[in-house]
């Protein structure tokens, strides 16, 4: 209430200003009064003015306007900037306001108006101190190609000294004058080389466009420019096939790393795996919702809390499955066959029941979202963290096989069991446990899949065939085996999409694998010797 | 496509019609006797997937039903009596669609039932449906193609949702060059193939189209994205039509916002993305994005307003999200309460006679209407993601559409109308006044 009649007094008070004072009045008030229409037209042409006022304020609500913190109250056509800091200021004035009206909602955006205040902010930010805002602003301008702002690149250019900035503003200005249509045949020529130095798709995408209305000489230039990035890009397309196979096979590992110990190494057919990923994930979703709600500051690090929890879990449930289970099974794979999958689908149904069958929201962190440019590929730092996350688990399972007591008994008891046994060491304890490490590491996988796939109950089930597929193609028993063999599925598989197409990729490399296991039906790296028979 | 003419598969088919008419009247004698042996309810069949892959978007529907039919009780029922949900699980299993709904209408008499998402389990309770008489109320999106006596499609056609969000795009942004991306199954080879031909008719070049399918449950969309933005990058304005479906369409969005193709550059727009599928992303990087359907949780009416609060109250779940095929589901159910109040009976015979030309409110302020090819009309929104998973609607029609079941813009069907009022056929050939095959 009493917030409201604030409000009130300091309306009535604007508006006893307003005719005070006419001459304040002006367009950029008009202006602002617009956007409280919150029709597309009218922000368009608000955004326009605006801009273009030099007011101080222009910064402040064009951007408060691209991230929706520009509030309108529809009654009142009174406009209000929501600052970073909660602190509300009146967007005409830039008085401070103490609440904003109850029927107040954000200006509504769409993709055009988004454009324009792409290239509005653009405009504003060139002159900005810090040159990585520079560099964003000229990038913008470079998008917009917006002609009425080229006297400020020209200025910024002059006066910039931070290289990556200039370059950025040289870009910038170079589209600009391609598309003046005034601006002279040497200018285009010159704009035109600039663009071609910078010889990425975009700068193939603004060569492409250039017109035949455009002089001779300059089509020509361009035609010449786009043939010559498309080389270039040709070349780096066979080094990016390669990265994303690289990221595919690392998925691939990650996800058969713990099959390869419980199918691999024991030997357990265990259609359940993928659903002990699924328990990853979803320890993933509780950690992170918990985060969320109890202490958001820590949302960086949920995956680092995540991993050991999910290994945890995913762990303790693989240990009671095979004391309950599976130990009953062994040396019947068929029972172990049917039983599993039976399990799977109880672990889908008891999660479905859980948590609702609808996906779950799991956020990347700062550090796993977007991507940086290597050459002319596009790195995703979530790929590339999983890549080095599965190789790192990778050889810390390696280094715990080789260098652990545990390690050494696991290996012991799956070469020849009897003869372990009567060396002392207590067989079914070490089965529970390794059978308990698979799972576990099945479930670590789960952390890394939330960050690219859904969290699902259905989750598991589309990677249990490409897992078993990994262990079988790189050979039962190795573990160096299922590194190699997701490597090379991943990467075949990568470099037969873009010429026979996602789904006749994924068939041919089923056929490969067929094939070559009629071949060599141990894979690729057979495990010799007597362990082999036994 | 259908090549047949109707008195040449007369004779093979009227013993099989002979036969079927037999069983259909044996069962519905038997029905008749049910129902009376029966006390004073009239069952409602829910035939959505309450486990398997489907489970993410079915269960929503059958509580919906729920809700509708404990709403309508609570305003008495119909004809005097209570209605009662019989509900069965068909798991995502396609020929188990066809069991339980054969068990739904033989053992348990419903009435009328409510079911299905995915095209291949509407064709695989076709021939059930029509062999035991009952009715269908279809509350997908799906290809069209299609106009049977026993269905009534309470969701969009191509016509209905694809075409006008290709239009949006040509108009407003101005598109060029066009993605037809989809999974790999019937729904998006349909759709795509109507829309490659009404680009074309356009005037768009077919170095302009690119189509592109992925299987099910895709997920390593590194390459599409990459080729994507190489393809938008020959100058022209580029748009991805998106059927991709279900849980695919997540890692596809995850890998549009990383490798930073805005809606501002490539904006995408979806038929199968809903609501309820934004739920579980982080919607920041796909603000902008599109998504063509006919009704979204956004829009403020009153009916929407309060159908959405009392569905949170009956859920107990004040965020529960809504979305189109639900609203689908609520304006079927309006429609067969008024059809059967109408005929003052829940006899299928009469019942589907009479629901043609039957009005009930949509939630997003206007009227839709049964038509005789069993398709309604529906007003055509399309919305852009926001940030907190919601749409902004940035274009209406300004009348309400009415559904083709058969393409305009396709070679082999654009001759073709249902008509179930007049000509009794589900797919007439109007040039040679014939019907081809599927009539009573």
């Amino acid at each position: 209430m009493l917030a409201n009649a604030f409000c009130r007094a300091i309306a009535i008070a604007a508006i006893l200003i307003a005719f005070a004072l006419p001459a304040f009045a002006g367009p950029f008030e008009d202006a602002v009064g617009k956007f409280a229409n919150d029709e597309f037209s009218d922000t368009e042409e608000a955004i326009g003015v605006v801009a273009a006022s030099g007011n101080p304020l222009a910064y402040p609500i064009i951007s408060a306007l691209q991230e929706e913190r520009l509030m309108a109250d529809p009654d009142t056509k009174k406009v209000y900037i929501k600052q970073a800091d909660g602190k509300i200021i009146d967007a005409a004035t830039g008085e401070a306001v103490a609440a904003l009206p109850d029927r107040a909602s954000a200006v509504s955006l769409n993709n055009r108006l988004r454009r324009t205040l792409d290239a509005a902010l653009g405009g504003l930010t060139l002159l900005s101190p810090d040159p990585a805002t520079r560099i964003t602003a000229a990038q913008s301008v470079f998008k917009s190609r917006e002609e009425s702002v080229l006297p400020t690149v020209e200025s910024a250019l002059a006066k910039e000294t931070n290289k990556a900035a200039k370059t950025a503003l040289g870009e910038a200005r170079a589209a600009i004058l391609l598309f003046k249509p005034d601006a002279s045949e040497v200018d285009k020529l010159e704009a035109v080389a600039t663009i071609k130095a910078r010889g990425d798709q975009e700068a193939m995408a603004m060569l492409s466009a250039v017109g035949s209305d455009q002089p001779q000489s300059v089509v020509k230039a361009a035609a010449a420019g786009v043939s010559a990035i498309q080389s270039k890009l040709a070349m780096w397309s066979g080094v990016q096939n390669a990265w994303y196979g690289l990221s595919l096979g690392s998925v691939l590992l990650l996800a058969a790393i713990g099959l390869a110990i419980t199918f691999g190494v024991m030997g357990v057919i265990n259609m359940a795996h993928g659903e002990m990923v699924m328990l990853g994930a979803y320890t993933t979703f509780v950690v992170q919702d918990l985060i969320r709600s109890n202490n958001p500051a820590l949302f960086d690090y949920s995956l680092l809390i995540a991993v050991p929890l999910a290994f945890l879990v995913a762990g303790l449930v693989g240990i009671l499955v095979e004391r309950t289970i599976i130990r009953f099974l062994y040396g019947r794979p068929l029972e172990t066959l049917l039983a599993t999958w039976g399990l799977s689908l109880i672990l889908q149904q008891a999660v479905r029941s859980a948590f609702g069958p609808t996906n779950r929201e799991v956020g990347n962190p700062s550090w796993m979202s977007g991507a940086f440019e290597l050459g002319q590929i596009t790195i995703t730092y979530n790929r590339l963290w999983i890549l080095c996350f599965t190789l790192a688990v990778f050889a810390l399972l390696l280094l715990m096989l080789r260098f652990t007591a545990l390690g050494l008994e696991m290996r012991a008891v799956t070469q020849n069991r009897r003869m372990a046994a009567s060396m002392g060491i207590a067989t079914s304890r070490v089965d529970a446990l390794t059978f308990g490490l698979g799972s576990g590491i099945a479930g670590i996988a789960g952390v890394a899949l939330s960050q690219i796939d859904n969290v699902s109950p259905n989750l598991g089930q589309s990677y249990i065939i490409d897992s078993f597929m990994v262990v079988v193609f790189g050979g039962v028993g190795n573990l160096w085996g299922t590194l190699v063999g997701a490597f090379t599925l991943g990467i075949a598989n990568k470099f037969l999409e873009p010429v026979a197409g996602a789904v006749l990729g994924k068939i041919a490399i089923l056929v490969l694998i067929i094939l070559f296991i009629q071949k060599r039906p141990r894979g690729l790296f057979a495990l010799k010797g007597r362990a082999v028979e036994a | 496509m259908h090549i047949q003419t109707t008195h040449d598969v007369a004779t093979p088919i009227s013993r099989r019609r002979w036969l079927a008419a037999t069983a259909g009247l044996v069962l519905g004698l038997a029905g008749i006797t049910g129902a009376k042996a029966a006390d004073d309810t009239i069952k409602v069949g829910v035939l959505h997937s309450l486990s398997g892959t489907m489970a993410i978007s079915e269960t929503t529907l059958k509580d919906t039903i729920l809700f509708l039919i404990d709403e309508q009780n609570k305003k008495g029922g119909v004809l005097g009596k209570k209605l009662e949900a019989v509900v069965v699980d068909p798991a995502s299993n396609w020929p188990l669609f066809a069991e339980k709904a054969r068990e739904l209408i033989t053992k348990d008499k419903v009435a009328v039932v409510f079911g299905c998402w995915t095209s291949v389990s509407r064709k695989s309770v076709l021939p059930v449906f029509k062999e035991l008489n009952s009715i269908l109320f279809y509350p997908v999106q799906y290809e069209g193609e299609e106009s049977e006596r026993n269905v009534f499609y309470t969701g969009a056609a191509p016509n209905q949702q694809a075409i006008p969000a290709v239009d949006y795009l040509m108009k407003e942004e101005k598109v060029k060059r066009w993605v037809l991306a989809g999974t790999d199954y019937v729904y998006p080879r349909t759709t795509n193939k109507i829309l490659e031909a009404y680009l074309k008719s356009k005037g768009v070049a077919q170095d302009d189209i690119m189509i592109n399918y992925t299987p099910f449950g895709h997920s390593d969309w590194q390459t599409i994205v990459a080729d994507i933005k190489k393809f938008g990058s020959a100058g022209k304005k580029t748009a991805v039509v998106s059927t991709i479906n279900g849980d695919a369409n997540v890692p596809f969005y995850k890998e549009l916002g990383n490798q930073g193709i805005k809606a501002t550059d490539i904006p995408v727009v979806a038929f199968s993305v809903g609501e309820e599928e934004l739920a579980g992303i982080d919607t920041k990087p796909l603000v902008g994005h599109l998504a063509a359907w006919n009704y979204f949780e956004s829009i403020k009416t009153p009916a929407n307003e309060k159908f959405i609060k009392e569905w949170q109250a009956y859920t107990k779940n004040p965020k529960r999200t809504t979305n189109d095929p639900m609203e689908a589901h609520v304006i079927g159910f309006a429609m067969w309460v008024k059809a059967v109040e109408k005929v003052k009976s829940t006899d299928p015979d009469k019942v589907i006679d009479a629901l043609p030309g039957i009005e009930a409110p949509n939630l997003t302020g206007g009227i839709s209407k049964m038509l005789p090819n069993h398709h309604i009309t529906k007003p055509v929104f399309i919305g852009e993601i926001k940030a907190d998973g919601q749409f902004n609607v940035v274009y209406k029609t300004k009348d309400l559409v009415p559904g083709d079941a058969w393409s305009k813009e396709l070679e082999g069907s654009k001759d073709l109308i249902g008509d179930w009022v007049g000509k009794k056929c589900g797919n007439y050939n109007v040039k040679t006044n014939k019907c081809l095959g599927s009539g009573t």
